[in-house]
C-alpha cells in the first residue's frame, strides 16, 4: 500500500497540462484532490508514470450562479458546495446530496471534476449532474468540447474522456421557481459510499406533477435516470399513492448491482423505499416552507 | 501529610494521554536505525497449493534491493511457532514461520524482500513470482469434516485440530427429566480485532555480542523472547523484546507471528537493522482472525425456568494452522457458555477444524462472546415458550454469593490452565438489578415490539461473566533513583488500557507518595528477568498486585535501612508518605537512602481466575424496510471486585461495547469458494466510527472483592464485549416479534435483517 514511483508536474496553464497529458499518451493522470486517485495508486490499481497537478491552473474554481445557468469550476471542492449560500438557494438538491459525501477531511479536498472523472457509481455528484441534465466542459490538446453529463459517464469507473482531456467546468441549467426536489441515501455508516441513493426533481402544474426527473445511484452500475418512475409521477397528484407507484416502478426498472454488503434484491427494495420516502419529504418540505 | 493516599478508586486521568494527545507517542514506525533495511512480505495469493518455486531474479536486479529471503534461507527444519496452551492433538498443526512446500492460506508468507525503502521493497515484492500449483481449497465446515482434501496429508488423518468437551453433572438425565427443551443452530462470523495501529517490528542483530533485539513487542514479550531464542538457537538472555507505544491489541497484536522470526532472521543474515511495518491490506490477511463459530445447542429447563442442563456441539473454523492461542476461543466457548448462570449439568463438545483461511487466535472475550450469544438467544426462546418474563428467567438462574466458589464445566483435554475453574465471588443479581434500574426497563417495555414512526422498537437484557487474571504470575521491581523518584518496572505490557496510570496509582498508594514521583517502565524484557504480560484481563490484577507487593518489600527495606542509619530498632521507625521518622523526630527521605540500594521485588503468584459479572440492557429501533438497526440506549453494569480507576474502567467497558456493536452489525471477513479473502480495506471492513454509537452508559460496582488477590480486583477489560451479541439479537427478535424472525446468525447487517423479513423464495 505504498505509492509506486511517478513523476510530478504542476503546470500553470491548461495548454501545458493538456500537452503533458498528450505527450504521455495515456500514461499520465491528472490529480485534483487526490482522494480517489491516491488510494487507487496505493492499492496499485493505477500506476501512472506522471501526475499532472491542476492546482495552479487559473479559472478552474469558482461557483457562479448566473441568470441562465450555474457554473461550477472543476476544482470546486465538496466543502465549497456545502458553504455556498447561493447554491443552497438556486440548486438546493446539490448541497443536500453532497452532504452525504465522505467525511470532513475528504470533503475539504475532493473535487467535483475528480468525482466526474473517477465515475464511481456510488458517488453523488455525477448522479445530480445526470438528473439535472448538466453539461461538462472539457479541454484537450485538440481543443474544447461540451459533453452532456450522462454521455460522459460510460460505465462503472469509466468515462468518455480522452487521455489528454481535462474537465474544466460543469454547467447546470437554472431551475424554475417552485421546483421541488428529493434526495435520500442508504449507506452502511455515515460517509460511506452509497449502497443505494435516489434523487428527484419535479414542478407542479396546478395540482399535478410535471417535468419529473428521477435518478438512482449506488444500486446500479452507473448513475441513471429511471423513466418509468418519471412517467408514474407526471400528471399525477403528489400523494402517497403516486409516490408508491413511482417507487414500485423504479424498483422494477433498475438492474441492481451486487457486492459484499448488499445483494440485488435488497438493493431493488432499497431504491423503492428511498424514493417513496424522499418524495414524501419533498412535499413535507413544501408544507414546512409554506407555514 | 498523614492522610493516606486514595488514588485507587479515584477518577484519575490517564497519565499517558498528555503524551498521546500531543502527538508525542512513539510507535514502532517512529523507531529508526542508521542503515536500516525495510522488509516487505511476499504472500501467497493462492489459498491452498504446492509451492513449486520462487523466482526472485527480477526483484533482486532492482537497484536498492538487497535480498529476497525464502524458506531456502532457513537452515535445517523450518521452525514452527510454539503453542501457549499445548494439548495432545494440536502438535502437527503448528504454523511454520515460512511456507516451504505448501501454502495453506491466502496471505501466508512465502518470501521477504529487503530494500532501502518500504516503497522499493513493495515494488520489488510485486516482481517476486512464486509458482504455486493450486489444490482444492477447504473453506467450509463440510469440506473440512469430509477431509476433502486434507490440509496436512501424511501427517494427520483428518482436518480436526482438536475436540474439546466441557462437562459437568449428568446432562443426559437432566434432559430426560426436563419440562422444556429448547434448541437451535447459531453462528458468529469470522472477524478480527483490528487494532488501529497495524503490527510492526524492528530487529537488530549484534554479531559481536551475538545478541538479538526485537522492537515492537506487545502483549507477551517474555513468551515471545523464549520462542525466538529457541528458534534462533540462542540463550534466552541473548534475545530482548522491546515495547514502544502500542495502538491497540485486543488479543490479536503481540502474539508470535511468522514475521517475528522472518524480520529477526533478516537482521541476522544481513547484519543490518531490519524494519517491517504491516500495511492495512496485509493486516487483514496476516493477523489472527477469530469468532468463526457454529453451534447446535440445547437448554433443558423446568417449568419455572430453572436451567437443568446444557448440551450440544460447536464447530470452530480455526484457519490453516493452530496459532499460539488458537485453541483459546474454542475451549472457552465450551467452558464458559453457561455464563453467570447456575447450570448443574453440561455436556458440550467443541470441535476445532482447520481450513484454508487465515489462522485464528484470540479477540477480546474469546469464545465468551460467541457462547454468550448462543445461551442468551436460548434463554429468550425458552422464556417465550414458558410464558415467562425475560428478566425472570435470568433472575432465577443467576448465581448467588452463597454458592461461591461455583465450579464451571471441566474442559478435556486439559490444556495447561484452568481445566477446572470456579466463579470467585459476587451476588450476580445485584448488577442485574442496577442495570435494569438505570435502563428503566418498565418504561421502555411499553415500547417493546411496537411500530413507532416506521420503526419497530425492541429491548433485551443479557448477563455475562468475564474470566480475568490469567496465571500463573507477574513480576515487578521498584527502586528509588538518586533524585528520589520511584522507578517501577512491571512485566505487564501497555496495549492502550491505561496501564501506566493504574500501576502508578497502585504504587503511589502503597508507598504513600504522590503519583508524580512514580515512573512506570513496562513490557520490555530488558527491565525484568522474568515476566508475563497483558492478556486475559490480567494486568490490573496480576501486575497490580506484583507492584503492590514490590512496594511493600521496598517499604520494609526502607524501614530497615532507616533504622540502621538512625541507630534505632526497626519497630521504632515509622514510615509515612515516603519518609522514615525516628523516635526522636529525625526524618529520612527515600532519596537519602537511595544510594544504599533502596529497592523491592516481587513475583505475584496466582492461578485462580477472577470473574467479573455484569448485565447489559439494550433498546433498539429496527427499520423494517432498510433493515437498519439503531441502538437507542445501551446500559451495562459490571461488578469488578475493586475499582482501581473508574475512568479507565469505563473506557474499557464503553470501548468494548462499541467494539461489540461492530461485531454484531458489520465487521466480517468473507472468503470466496477458492479461499481468497474478500476484504482488504476499511471501506469494506465496517468497524464502528467514533461517532457511530453515542448511547452507551456504564456503571460499575465493587461489592464483592475477589478473594484471589489482596487488591480484590477482578479483570475487567473484556467483559464489555461479551453480552453484546445476545443483547442486540434478542432486542431485534423482540422488536420484530410480529414476524416471528429468529436472528440466530451474526452479523445483523442491514441486508441480513432485511433478509430475515424478506426471505428469498
Ligand atoms: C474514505 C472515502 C470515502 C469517500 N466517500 C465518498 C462518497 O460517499 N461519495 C463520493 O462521491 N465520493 C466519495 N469519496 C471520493 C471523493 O469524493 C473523491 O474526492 C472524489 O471522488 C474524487 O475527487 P478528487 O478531487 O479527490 O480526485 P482525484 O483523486 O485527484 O482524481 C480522481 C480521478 O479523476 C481524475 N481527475 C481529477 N480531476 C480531473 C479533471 N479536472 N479532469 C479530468 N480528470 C480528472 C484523476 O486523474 C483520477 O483519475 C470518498 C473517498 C474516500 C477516500
Amino acid at each position: 500500500m505504498k505509492l509506486p514511483a511517478f513523476d510530478y508536474a504542476c503546470p500553470e496553464t491548461l495548454d501545458e497540462a493538456t500537452a503533458l497529458l498528450a505527450e504521455a499518451g495515456g500514461d499520465a493522470k491528472v490529480i485534483a484532490g487526490g482522494q480517489s486517485l491516491l488510494p487507487f495508486m496505493a492499492f496499485r490499481l493505477a500506476a501512472p508514470s506522471l501526475l499532472v497537478d491542476l492546482r495552479k491552473i487559473a479559472g478552474l474554481d469558482g461557483i457562479e450562479v448566473a441568470d441562465g445557468e450555474i457554473r461550477l469550476g472543476a476544482m470546486v471542492r465538496w466543502r465549497d458546495i456545502l458553504d455556498s449560500a447561493a447554491l443552497a438557494r438556486a440548486l438546493p438538491l446539490l448541497p443536500a446530496a453532497i452532504g452525504h459525501v465522505a467525511h470532513y477531511q475528504i470533503r475539504n479536498r475532493g473535487t467535483l471534476g475528480g468525482s466526474l472523472a473517477h465515475a464511481d457509481p456510488a458517488s453523488e455528484f455525477p448522479c445530480i449532474a445526470v438528473l439535472c441534465g448538466a453539461s461538462v466542459d472539457v479541454v484537450g490538446a485538440g481543443g474544447h468540447r461540451t459533453i452532456p453529463a450522462d454521455e460522459l459517464i460510460a460505465g462503472p469507473m469509466e468515462t468518455t474522456l480522452e487521455d489528454d482531456e481535462i474537465i474544466v467546468a460543469v454547467r447546470f441549467p437554472r431551475w424554475p421557481e417552485g421546483r421541488r426536489w428529493a434526495f435520500d441515501e442508504f449507506a452502511l455508516r455515515h460517509g460511506d459510499l452509497a449502497i443505494a441513493a435516489v434523487a428527484a426533481a419535479y414542478d407542479m402544474d396546478g395540482p399535478h406533477i410535471a417535468h419529473a426527473r428521477v435518478a438512482v445511484m449506488g444500486a446500479t452500475d452507473t448513475p441513471q435516470r429511471v423513466p418509468p418512475a418519471e412517467d408514474a409521477l407526471n400528471g399525477r397528484a403528489p400523494d402517497d399513492d403516486t409516490f408508491g407507484a413511482a417507487a414500485a416502478a423504479a424498483s422494477a426498472a433498475i438492474e441492481p448491482t451486487e457486492d459484499l454488503h448488499a445483494g440485488a434484491a435488497y438493493r431493488r427494495a432499497l431504491v423503492g423505499t428511498l424514493l417513496r420516502r424522499a418524495l414524501a419529504e419533498s412535499c413535507a418540505r413544501e408544507r414546512e416552507a409554506a407555514e | 501529610m498523614n492522610t493516606p493516599n486514595t488514588y485507587i478508586g479515584g477518577h484519575v486521568e490517564r497519565v499517558e494521554d498528555a503524551r498521546f494527545l500531543r502527538g508525542a507517542g512513539r510507535y514502532i514506525d517512529d523507531v529508526t536505525r542508521e542503515g536500516m533495511l525495510h522488509a516487505c512480505v511476499v504472500r501467497s495469493a493462492v489459498a491452498h497449493g504446492r509451492l513449486v518455486s520462487i523466482d526472485a531474479e527480477e526483484a533482486l536486479a532492482m537497484p536498492g534491493v538487497h535480498a529476497v529471503l525464502t524458506a531456502a534461507d532457513v537452515t535445517g527444519e523450518i521452525p514452527t511457532i510454539p503453542f501457549r496452551r499445548p494439548n495432545p492433538k494440536i502438535g502437527p498443526y503448528a504454523q511454520p514461520v515460512i511456507a516451504r512446500e505448501r501454502v495453506r492460506y491466502f496471505g501466508e508468507p512465502v518470501a521477504l524482500v529487503l530494500a532501502d525503502s518500504p516503497e522499493l521493497a513493495e515494488d520489488a515484492a510485486e516482481l517476486v513470482l512464486p509458482e504455486i500449483e493450486p489444490l482444492p481449497a477447504v473453506v467450509t465446515r463440510d469440506a473440512a469434516l469430509a477431509a476433502e482434501p486434507l490440509l496436512f496429508p501424511g501427517t494427520t488423518e483428518d482436518n480436526l485440530a482438536a475436540v474439546f468437551t466441557a462437562g459437568k453433572g449428568d446432562a443426559e438425565a437432566a434432559f430426560a427429566g426436563a419440562a422444556l427443551v429448547v434448541g437451535d443452530s447459531f453462528s458468529t462470523q469470522r472477524q478480527t480485532a483490528l487494532p488501529l495501529e497495524t503490527r510492526g517490528l524492528l530487529a537488530e542483530w549484534d554479531a559481536d555480542a551475538q545478541h538479538l533485539t526485537v522492537h515492537g513487542a506487545a502483549k507477551l514479550p517474555f513468551f515471545n523472547r523464549r520462542a525466538m531464542a529457541k528458534m534462533m538457537d540462542l540463550p534466552e538472555t541473548s534475545v530482548d523484546y522491546v515495547e514502544h507505544d502500542v495502538g491497540g491489541g485486543f488479543g490479536a497484536r503481540g502474539e508470535f507471528y511468522p514475521e517475528d522470526f522472518l524480520v529477526a532472521l533478516a537482521a541476522r543474515i544481513t547484519g543490518r537493522p531490519v524494519k517491517w511495518v504491516e500495511d492495512r491490506r496485509e493486516h487483514f490477511a496476516a493477523i489472527a482472525h477469530s469468532r468463526e463459530a457454529e453451534a447446535q445447542v440445547e437448554l433443558a429447563l423446568d417449568a419455572s425456568g430453572r436451567i437443568l442442563g446444557l448440551r450440544g456441539e460447536m464447530f470452530m473454523n480455526v484457519g490453516a494452522y493452530v496459532r499460539p492461542n488458537g485453541m483459546t476461543p474454542v475451549r472457552n466457548c465450551a467452558q464458559f457458555m453457561s455464563g453467570p448462570y447456575r447450570v448443574p449439568n453440561i455436556a458440550l463438545q467443541a470441535t476445532a477444524y482447520v481450513a484454508n483461511k487465515t489462522p485464528a487466535g484470540t479477540f477480546r472475550g474469546p469464545g465468551r462472546y460467541e457462547g454468550s450469544f448462543f445461551i442468551e438467544r436460548l434463554l429468550d426462546m425458552a422464556a417465550a415458550r414458558l410464558g415467562l418474563d425475560r428478566r425472570t428467567i435470568r433472575q432465577v438462574n443467576l448465581l448467588t454469593n452463597a454458592e461461591m466458589p461455583y465450579p464451571l464445566a471441566q474442559i478435556r483435554p486439559s490444556d495447561g490452565s484452568r481445566a477446572e475453574t470456579s466463579c470467585d465471588s459476587g451476588e450476580y443479581s445485584e448488577a442485574f438489578h442496577r442495570c435494569l434500574q438505570a435502563f428503566d426497563w418498565e418504561e421502555k417495555e411499553k415500547l417493546d415490539g411496537r411500530l413507532i414512526d416506521g420503526r419497530y422498537h425492541g429491548i433485551a437484557v443479557s448477563c455475562f461473566i468475564e474470566g480475568g487474571a490469567s496465571g500463573p504470575a507477574e513480576t515487578a521491581r521498584i527502586q528509588v533513583a538518586g533524585d528520589g523518584g520511584v522507578e517501577v518496572y512491571v512485566g505487564s505490557s501497555a496495549i492502550g488500557q491505561g496501564l501506566e496510570t493504574v500501576m502508578a496509582q497502585i504504587a503511589a498508594d502503597t508507598l504513600g507518595l504522590p503519583m508524580e514521583c512514580i515512573r512506570i517502565y513496562h513490557g520490555s524484557t530488558t527491565y525484568l528477568a522474568e515476566g508475563w504480560g497483558s492478556y486475559g484481563s490480567r494486568a490490573t490484577v496480576m501486575g497490580g498486585n506484583a507492584v503492590r507487593e514490590a512496594a511493600l518489600a521496598l517499604l520494609a527495606r526502607f524501614r530497615a535501612l532507616a533504622a540502621r542509619r538512625l541507630g534505632v530498632g526497626e519497630a521504632e521507625v515509622s514510615v509515612v508518605g515516603g519518609q522514615a521518622v525516628g523516635p526522636d523526630g529525625a526524618v529520612l527521605d527515600l532519596a537519602d537512602l537511595a544510594a544504599e540500594g533502596l529497592a523491592g521485588e516481587a513475583k505475584f503468584l496466582n492461578s485462580d481466575a477472577t470473574y467479573t459479572n455484569g448485565t447489559a440492557a439494550v433498546h433498539v429501533a429496527v427499520d423494517p424496510e432498510t433493515g437498519r438497526v439503531e441502538v437507542l440506549d445501551y446500559v451495562v453494569c459490571d461488578e469488578v471486585g475493586r475499582i482501581v480507576n473508574a475512568l479507565t474502567l469505563h473506557g474499557q467497558v464503553t470501548g468494548a461495547a462499541v467494539q461489540g456493536f461492530g461485531s454484531v452489525f458489520g465487521e466480517e471477513l468473507p472468503y470466496d469458494d477458492d479461499g481468497a479473502l474478500l476484504v482488504g480495506t476499511l471501506a469494506d471492513y465496517l468497524v464502528p466510527l467514533a461517532t457511530d454509537y453515542p448511547r452507551v452508559r456504564c456503571l460499575s460496582l465493587e461489592s464483592y472483592p475477589s478473594p484471589t488477590n489482596p487488591l480484590g480486583a477482578k479483570g475487567a477489560g473484556e467483559g464489555g464485549i461479551i453480552p453484546v451479541g445476545g443483547a442486540v439479537a434478542n432486542a431485534v427478535a423482540s422488536a420484530l416479534r410480529a414476524f416471528g424472525v429468529a436472528p440466530n446468525h451474526l452479523p445483523l447487517s442491514p441486508a441480513r435483517v432485511w433478509a430475515l423479513l424478506n426471505p428469498p423464495d
